[in-house]
């Protein structure tokens, strides 16, 4: 096939306002593919993934999802955002739902399943990440890990095909990052196309296909994991990574 | 360096408990507020034993005219005669049978309402008794004697505005919130237009405009109910206030709400209506309990067009001859009910912030 491209990005611009936050983002991911990026704050990485799945409106460029264009069209939206699932910093759950509710309430509103049918799914996700016994409570009865574990159950419950994830560990305790990486983890390797942005380098070197450094609005690097922490070719991925690594 | 054993759990010393510890850090911890307690104690007595004393010791309970008021304290013996003035107005004493069912009718819903646990049920069946409840009051079909607004009177008129201007002003002012807070620039200045436009105009005028100038553009012959003008002045006055409550409710919500809502891919008004708009409520209960419980005791302002309600009818009935000078008795009467309706609407409020309260640990 000639394109099996699920995300192309061409020359994309933003601005908000008169600064410039993304400047001529170019880049493609396959099928499948498992991208890692990562930057200084303020580096447009997290505008970059919002752009993706149009939380963020941009002023020039194209971006074309598993064949439907990125515009201001509520249908073309809306298609968007059944096939393109998000993972927030602050896992974003309904605070007033229980935790079954909130991953029902998608797949009941929008795809219109019958209640049991998106029960049972919901209550499938819930145990893949380790939380159905929780399903009757409410968010703020769970920990900050169980908390993302649940925004990523609620995100698979409409079987997107491509995941972003938001540093989806920067807001929690540390003990607590471990058992979100996992379940990413066991995510890519079931072949979904997965988004990260992330600093967490254990989880790149396992899992990724391709680090993105992102610097100044601007993808300084694209290389494969090994080389990216062992042998950085550009001079500011080398003090970025000295930076992070130092102590 | 050392290593610590683990601690056992101790009970809370008993001393931070118990009724002498919350005497003592709430009324007598310092010399200002042991001064400010004796004083507060000093003025209870001195208005409550005479009060009680009028109103219950000294008082006439029984009796039918005036002259059966010998005592020197209260004379209830005004109030029970003219009871059914101060319920129901110039009702027709034949069709009182009506607004009685419809309180029957209110104890029933308040069962349903315990019965029915979801909020689609409780809507449905809390509408249908406003539909019953409007037609037994006002007549028309069913064989149902039509009973005209100007016989409408009393805590039944106070109610009926009240519960109007409640039922009607919340979806408009959720309306009205949500067009503010619209991305659209047309939209959302109609909607500010609106909210400053009637927050700068007080009650009265609101009023006055509606039962005054209002038919002045109305083609000649077409007459428009004066209850119904005053009802509607009324909800679009409420409106506005609830329409800022739920803004202020709007803005508590954060934008990681709305984003995750878009990312799961609901459209506008599913994430409005699912997802910000109960969590915007929640923290707008008590101001929205309070905006209501002040319009409660607006409503006592349609006396100024020729309504008469509660208030309006004890002021007529204590200007009746055989009753002069009863008016204390009869306000002291007005104070209770109201007292009792709006103190009643608070608690619920508490009851519903407890209920929605998903924070708990």
């Amino acid at each position: 096939m000639k394109n099996d491209n699920i995300i192309e990005i061409n020359n994309l611009n933003k601005w908000y306002g008169d600064f410039h936050v993304l400047k001529d983002i170019n880049f493609e991911v396959k099928k499948g593919e498992i991208i890692v990026i990562c930057g200084p704050s303020g580096s447009g990485k997290s505008t970059l993934i919002r752009c993706i799945n149009y939380l963020e409106q941009f002023q020039e460029g194209t971006i074309v999802v598993d064949g439907i264009e990125v515009i201001n069209d509520i249908k073309k939206i809306k298609a968007l955002r059944e096939d393109v699932a998000m993972v927030f910093q602050h896992f974003n759950l309904f605070p007033h739902l229980s935790i079954l509710d909130n991953l029902t309430l998608s797949p009941i509103w929008v795809k219109k399943k019958p209640k049991k049918e998106a029960k049972k799914t919901a209550m499938k996700f819930l145990e893949r990440v380790g939380i159905a016994e929780q399903a009757e409570k409410y968010p703020n009865q769970l920990s900050g890990g169980q908390q993302q574990r649940v925004a990523i159950a609620r995100s698979l419950c409409k079987n997107p095909s491509i995941m972003l994830f938001d540093e989806p560990t920067s807001a929690l305790d540390p003990e607590m990052v471990s058992e979100v990486l996992d379940v990413m983890i066991e995510l890519a390797q079931e072949g979904r196309t997965m988004i990260c942005v992330t600093h967490e380098m254990g989880f790149a070197k396992k899992v990724a296909d391709r680090v993105i450094f992102m610097d100044e609005g601007q993808i300084v690097e694209e290389n494969t994991p090994n080389n990216f922490f062992d042998n950085p070719e550009s001079d500011r991925l080398k003090l970025f990574l000295d930076q992070i690594l130092s102590h | 360096m050392a290593v610590y054993e683990q601690k056992a759990v101790k009970k809370a010393p008993s001393n931070s408990k118990g009724v002498i510890h919350w005497l003592k850090s709430n009324l007598f911890s310092t010399p200002l507020n042991v001064a400010m307690t004796l004083l507060g104690l000093a003025i209870l007595f001195w208005i409550i034993p005479p009060f009680v004393q009028w109103a219950y010791t000294d008082a006439n309970f029984s009796g039918e005219t005036r002259s059966d008021c010998t005592g020197d304290g209260a004379c209830w013996v005004f109030v029970k005669m003219k009871l059914d003035l101060f319920m129901y107005g110039f009702y027709p004493q034949e069709e009182l049978w009506r607004l009685k069912s419809v309180l029957g009718l209110f104890v029933v819903q308040l069962f349903a309402f315990k019965f029915f646990k979801s909020i689609k049920h409780k809507f449905i069946s809390f509408s249908i008794y406003l539909i019953i409840a409007f037609i037994l009051i006002n007549g028309g079909i069913f064989g149902l004697e039509i009973v005209p607004t100007d016989k409408w009177g009393g805590l039944m008129l106070t109610i009926v505005v009240a519960v109007v201007g409640i039922v009607f002003s919340f979806p408009i002012g959720i309306i009205v919130a949500f067009g503010r807070a619209s991305n659209l620039p047309i939209i959302r200045s109609v909607c500010v237009t609106y909210i400053e436009f009637i927050r700068g105009v007080p009650l009265i005028t609101i009023l006055f405009m509606s039962s005054v100038i209002l038919p002045l553009f109305f083609p000649e012959g077409i007459t428009f109910d004066k209850l119904l003008r005053a009802l509607i002045g009324i909800t679009l006055f409420q409106a506005a206030y609830v329409a800022e409550i739920i803004r202020g409710g709007l803005q508590s919500i954060s934008t990681g709400q709305y984003e995750a809502a878009d990312a799961i891919g609901l459209s506008y008004w599913q994430k409005m209506l699912l997802v910000i708009l109960p969590q915007a409520l929640k923290v707008a209960i008590p101001n929205l309990v309070g905006a209501f419980i002040s319009l409660f005791q607006d409503t006592t302002l349609v006396l100024i067009i020729g309504l008469f309600d509660l208030l309006a009818m004890v002021r007529i009935t204590a200007a009746d001859s055989t009753w002069l000078g009863m008016e204390t008795e009869g306000y002291v009467f007005v104070t209770i009910v109201f007292w009792a309706f709006c103190y009643g609407m608070s608690r619920y409020s508490n009851k519903l912030e407890k209920q929605f309260n998903t924070n708990l640990k």
